[in-house]
Parts: structure tokens; C-alpha cells; sequence
């Protein structure tokens, strides 16, 4: 099932590649669906971090692991490096943790 | 890159994914955002959406690639092989070049970087993650939403992507308890067609085939990444 998921997902992503880069001399993308495509990554990916940060598995996530996402997002918007985001977000919880929060 | 890399591996892993399946990943689907996504969804127990998920992401490459008119050479093995490493990051900085062997050089040089950072850094975090025991006591859980959260701010200065993005992730969280896993985030769509379709109606009249708010003034950093010309 694994490998099934993961196959599909290399042959459709190299297929949305190449299907650029082959039809780039007779088509162009109309300009509302170029727009559209990057609006509907970053909904996905939102969407995915939003319910990970708050819920798990139906119930609330608690309070470490939000206040750890927080912290995360707060030094993304100040521009800090990715690696120092999900170190900080990832210590923030375990610190809140070992304090004994849910 | 390289900590990007690791990041992945250390959270795929903490998703309980056998070691060979981030490593595949990289070094196979090799897109960020939609390795990401598809380790959530198969940690959430929902393939399918995992699969669909990944893919929207990725439908991102397809302008990516009608940008890169003339960047690859001219054999096809190039094409077939520059396909593979095309990558916001390598887009952008290709982009940046003027068109020619200037271009090339820069998305060749980019491309390969980017592959070999993204692919030993998931291996160096599968390493590391499998050496670790609990994922709850690392903080790994917040890790990963931080993590997403951060790919997607720089898209976030568009104010219309940001009303859009907004009322997905709020559909999403208040549907996730009562829909089965995957279908709640494939329905943050919904953000998408109901704040961009009316919005796009009524600029057809004044303003034909074009969005108003595609010409706003946006500060962004990678602008190669929507492909638009510069109004």
C-alpha cells in the first residue's frame, strides 16, 4: 500500500513536470488557473498544519503542542531559518511537557 | 535544504513510516510540501488523500515548467532529466538569470544542489529519528504543523491567498472530528472556490480574462513562484 501510494505520487509529480516543459511551445496556462495553483498549495498545506496543530485524532491536541507550533510560526514570521523553526517548535513542546502540561 | 531534509526524515519517521519510505520519497517524488503532506495522510490513515493531496501541490510545476521555455538544452535526455529537478527554489533562482546559458548554468547548478541537500539531509533525519524513542517527549508533533506553517507564510502576503487559506484551514479543523481522515483538508478547497469565483465574476466585465487583484502590488520574495508577469 505503501509503495503504491509513494509510486503514484513520483509518476503524477514527474508527469506535471515534463507536461510543462513538453507543451511549452503550443499552450499557455490561462492566467486565473496559474493564479489558482499556488492558492490551492498553500490552502492544502494550512489546512494539514491546522488541524495537526490543534487536534488529535479528533480531540484537542492539549497545550504543548500548540504553544510549540506558536513559537514555530512566530520565528518563521521573523524570517528565522527553517531548521531553527522546527528545533524551537519541537523544544517549546518537550519543554512544556516535561513541565508536566498535556 | 539540508536541514529541510532532515526534518522530513525525523518526522516521517516519527509518523511510524518504515525507513526505505522518506528515502524514497526524496529521491523519487523529490517536492517538499507534498512529502509533507502525503507522510500526514498516511499517518492519518487515508492513502487516497495523501495521493490527491500531493498531487494539487504539485500541479505547481506544470507553469513552473511552460516558465523554463529554453532552460534545460536541447537534447531530450535533458528535458526528461530537468524535469526532475525542477523545485520552487531552483525555478526561482533560474528565473533570476537572464535567459540563455546563464540560465541554464544557474538551474543545472541549483537543481543538483538542491537534490543532493534534500536527499542527505532525509537520510540523515531518518538516522537520527530512529535513534531517538518517543516522538510525543521530543516535540516531534510540533515540529511538523511549525513546520508546514513555515513553507506556507512567504504566499501568506497576498491578502487574498491569506482570506482563502484562512477559511479553509477553519473548515478543515471544525470538520476533522466528524468527517473520516483526509477528506477534511481536501475540503479546505472550498475556501478556494468560494472567495476566488465571485471575486473573478465581477472583474470579467471591466477587466476581461484577468483578475483585478492579480495586478495588487504585492511584496513577495519568490516571484517567480506564480509565474506572473510583473503588471
Amino acid at each position: 500500500m505503501l509503495i503504491a501510494v509513494i509510486l503514484a505520487l513520483a509518476v503524477g509529480t514527474y508527469t506535471l513536470r515534463l507536461a510543462g516543459v513538453i507543451l511549452q511551445d503550443r499552450f499557455n496556462l490561462p492566467s486565473w488557473l496559474e493564479r489558482l495553483l499556488p492558492m490551492a498549495a498553500a490552502t492544502l498545506l494550512a489546512a494539514l498544519a491546522a488541524t495537526s496543530a490543534l487536534l488529535d485524532g479528533g480531540a484537542l491536541a492539549g497545550v504543548a503542542r500548540p504553544t510549540g507550533v506558536l513559537v514555530g510560526v512566530f520565528l518563521a514570521w521573523r524570517r528565522a531559518p527553517f531548521a531553527l523553526v522546527i528545533v524551537a517548535a519541537a523544544a517549546t513542546a518537550a519543554g512544556l511537557r516535561l513541565l508536566g502540561l498535556p | 535544504m539540508l536541514g529541510v531534509g532532515a526534518s522530513f526524515g525525523a518526522i516521517a519517521s516519527a509518523a511510524g513510516l518504515p525507513a526505505w519510505a522518506p528515502v524514497a520519497m526524496s529521491a523519487i517524488v523529490f517536492a517538499g510540501g507534498a512529502q509533507f503532506m502525503a507522510v500526514g495522510l498516511i499517518g492519518a490513515g487515508n492513502p487516497v488523500a495523501a495521493v490527491l493531496g500531493g498531487l494539487l501541490i504539485n500541479s505547481r510545476h506544470l507553469p513552473f515548467g511552460l516558465a523554463l521555455t529554453g532552460t534545460f538544452g536541447d537534447r531530450r535526455w535533458h528535458r526528461l532529466l530537468g524535469s526532475h529537478l525542477m523545485t520552487d527554489e531552483a525555478v526561482a533562482f533560474s528565473l533570476a538569470q537572464p535567459p540563455g546559458a546563464a540560465r541554464r548554468r544557474a538551474f543545472w547548478s541549483a537543481g543538483a544542489a538542491v537534490f543532493l541537500c534534500w536527499n542527505a539531509g532525509t537520510v540523515l533525519g531518518v538516522l537520527l529519528g530512529g535513534a531517538v524513542g518517543d516522538p510525543a517527549a521530543l516535540g516531534l508533533d510540533a515540529a511538523f504543523p511549525a513546520g508546514l506553517l513555515a513553507l506556507v507564510l512567504p504566499s501568506l502576503r497576498d491578502r487574498s491567498t491569506r482570506a482563502v487559506v484562512l477559511l479553509g484551514a477553519f473548515v478543515t479543523v471544525l470538520a476533522t472530528p466528524f468527517l473520516p481522515a483526509g477528506l477534511p483538508v481536501l475540503l479546505a478547497l472550498v475556501g478556494l472556490v468560494v472567495l476566488t469565483l465571485p471575486a473573478y465574476r465581477a472583474t470579467i466585465g471591466p477587466a476581461p480574462g484577468r483578475p483585478a487583484e492579480a495586478c495588487d502590488p504585492v511584496p513577495r520574495d519568490r516571484p517567480s513562484e506564480t509565474g506572473e508577469p510583473p503588471c
